[in-house]
């Protein structure tokens, strides 16, 4: 039975289609053809599609970030091909993913993307539904925010890179001081990204019970090659991810990213007063908060701090309309709110004078005079 | 410098931002033996201004100083020099994010206007990307291409003078976007299905009035697109301030022993009053609307070529 025959026989079986208005007969069609047509449109996702899929059906996990804020963000932000950005956010990887695609060509990221993470390693269960090819995550780096005071005071390890790692013992004590890659290989292991991982943890479960079964010399024997390689394996893994971290580190220390994208549930000032130290001079940062109070102190600290210039406290305000003949009109629910941003742009920072930061602010705050005029620009 | 491309030092031939202080900046272009007047004095481009790191304090001859920003498609929307209404950045970013576009994207936009727009997507599609506008004034049309060349962006525009709704983009199937911002857009829907790429490609329509967006649905149906959508998008700002309400003076009980009129001692009180309690105010951090604020630009329909 085709859907057109179930709407039909559907109105024919209604006592009150007939009373209903012309428009409300129409209303009552369209929703049974809803229901009874089963249509799928399939179609590949993009920033648009994902915020708005997660903001309808997920809000708690990416901070209650409203589609139309997102993309504020991503216009304030400047973000464009070539950029060296610096993201920190906790919106599961979406707002990452929507860096990525406004930086990225056909094939690759033009520029870099450094994300900052808290805990053991960065989450981007929403970056892999974008389906961005592989060769999009090479310029992608990521540093820990618990390394972050070490890196601005100077006390971050620097130490040249061991040669290939032939001692047990060595690796061993190098790794005890480096917790954060043990953690970051626990925290790949529960991610759905890495396969390796999860084989790696697979040949150790399955070690485990051969352990307890084994008999057979010549099998023990295997099994202790299969011991040592997988031992190797570790710590080559982990001697990569130290070699990544030296190298993002030494990126964040040259202090000239293009801009700075937060959008987290943690309080953004000590956000901002630590990440705003590896953005070069002259370029946008854009801050998103859920709620407005923690924006407000942000702002003051940035004041006191000074080397920012026109800070901005906005939120946008989305309506969606019904645009029919005769019933055009804004659809009946509306989002609250869509979350706050707080946008400004890095300056040279003047340390010598502690007067100047306050003359600054008195400076901004006095209301516009008018435009001046330049004699050499002809408009 | 360029629009599409960011760069440490100012030069010679670049576009820089005067940044004076809150809300108060303007474009300069920047010359060998040019000198700039601003009401904290002179600006010499040779001596302050070439060869200086963007973000600069620049001290002018009275003394004032003002900061040199490297540009961007938003600060040059908010200094462009206006020949038409244009589109503010709180539109351009829910379009920009709507049409799905991103670096090599090709669009086509009409009309040309002042250039707010047409900057903000020659930023987004760059560099592999490319923006064909249609301008149906010709000194509108010359201006804008004059000011893709002197902002380095030439080579990602293509600026055509015709009727947009007569004469249609210039190109065919290859758009991913089609942006309308005219008077009779639905006159110019089926150019627009034309020039975007066979399927999935994304249309926008801006307009002011509704029976304007009214017509243009319709036509939208007509022609097939899907995915037909209305919205409008409005911005608040904050400006952030400390205010100090006085506490009224509700007279003393009869014994001697409470405060006047209001209950220090309750802790629920404490941990919301600042200081200043003695003279009668309390303090506190708000973010305080504008007395007025932008109400309407306009309608943005949004569609789905199918």
């Amino acid at each position: 039975v085709s859907s057109k025959e179930i709407v039909q026989q559907l109105i024919e079986n209604s006592t009150t289609f007939r009373d209903k208005t012309e428009f409300a007969q129409d209303k009552y069609i369209k929703k049974k053809k809803k229901k009874y047509e089963a249509v799928i449109t399939i179609v590949k996702p993009s920033t648009r599609i994902l915020s708005t899929m997660y903001y309808a059906r997920e809000p708690g996990k990416i901070n209650h970030l409203r589609y139309d804020t997102l993309a504020q963000m991503l216009t304030l932000g400047n973000i464009r091909a070539g950029n060296k950005m610096i993201v920190m956010e906790t919106c599961a990887g979406l707002v990452l993913g929507a860096v990525m695609e406004r930086m990225g060509g056909k094939k690759a990221c033009y520029g870099s993307i450094i994300q900052m993470y808290p805990g053991g390693g960065p989450v981007r269960a929403a970056t892999s539904c974008f389906g961005f090819p592989k060769l999009f995550f090479d310029n992608l780096h990521e540093f820990p925010l618990s390394k972050v005071d070490s890196l601005l005071s100077g006390t971050f390890s620097t130490e040249s890179l061991p040669s290939e790692p032939e001692d047990n013992a060595l690796v061993e004590e190098e790794s005890n001081g480096l917790t954060d890659e043990k953690q970051t290989s626990l925290q790949e292991a529960e991610e759905e990204s890495t396969t390796e991982a999860t084989m790696e943890i697979n040949q150790t479960e399955e070690q485990e019970t051969m352990d307890v079964n084994a008999e057979d010399v010549e099998f023990k024997e295997n099994k202790e090659k299969e011991n040592k390689e997988n031992v190797r394996e570790k710590q080559r893994k982990q001697w990569e991810r130290r070699k990544k971290l030296i190298e993002t580190a030494a990126l964040l220390r040259e202090k000239n990213a293009d801009g700075l994208i937060v959008a987290s549930k943690f309080h953004p000032t000590p956000l901002l007063l630590s990440l705003l130290e590896f953005v070069a001079p002259s370029r946008p940062f854009v801050v998103y908060c859920q709620y407005k109070e923690p924006l407000l102190e942000c702002y003051t600290k940035l004041r006191e701090r000074g080397g920012v210039i026109n800070l901005k406290l906005s939120e946008t305000w989305l309506r969606n309309y019904q645009v029919l003949p005769d019933r055009s009109h804004p659809k009946l629910t509306m989002s609250g709110g869509g979350g706050y941003l707080l946008s400004g742009i890095t300056v040279i920072l003047d340390k010598g004078k502690s007067d100047s930061s306050n003359l600054e602010a008195l400076k901004m705050e006095e209301p516009s005079s008018k435009r001046c005029r330049i004699q050499d620009l002809h408009c | 410098m360029s629009f599409v491309e960011y760069g440490d030092t100012i030069k010679d031939g670049d576009t820089a931002i005067v940044f004076l202080g809150h809300e108060s900046m303007f474009p300069v272009k920047v010359q060998h033996g040019t000198v700039t007047q601003t009401k904290y004095g002179v600006i010499r481009h040779s001596t302050d201004l070439i060869g200086k790191k963007y973000g600069s304090k620049v001290t002018c001859s009275k003394g004032g100083w003002v900061f040199i920003l490297h540009p961007t498609p938003e600060l040059w929307t908010m200094n462009l020099p206006h020949r038409t209404q244009i589109l503010y950045s709180t539109d351009i970013s829910i379009i920009t994010m709507m049409l799905e576009l991103k670096p090599g994207s090709i669009v086509c936009e009409s009309g040309t206007g002042s250039g707010s727009l047409s900057h903000a997507l020659i930023r987004t599609v760059a560099p592999t990307g490319h923006l064909y506008t249609v301008e149906f004034h010709q000194q509108r049309a010359e201006k804008a291409r004059e000011e893709f060349r002197e902002h380095g962006v030439e080579h990602l525009v293509t600026v055509t003078n015709q009727d947009v709704c007569k004469n249609g983009f210039g190109v065919s199937n290859i758009a991913d976007a089609v942006f309308l911002d005219i008077p009779s857009p639905w006159e110019a829907i089926g150019h627009a299905k034309s020039a975007l790429k066979a399927e999935g490609g994304r249309i926008c329509s801006f307009s002011p009035c509704i029976e304007q967006v009214q017509r243009t649905c319709l036509a939208m149906e007509e022609y097939g697109f899907t995915e037909i959508n209305t919205l409008e998008i409005l911005l608040r700002v904050y400006n952030v301030r400390t205010i100090s309400l006085q506490i009224p003076d509700l007279g003393k009980a009869a014994e001697d022993n409470s405060s006047a009129g209001f209950d220090s001692s309750n802790p629920s009180n404490q941990g919301s009053l600042c200081a200043n309690l003695q003279q009668g105010t309390a303090q506190f951090k708000s973010g305080v609307p504008l007395r007025e604020m932008v109400g309407h630009t306009g309608y943005l329909t949004f569609a789905t070529k199918s």
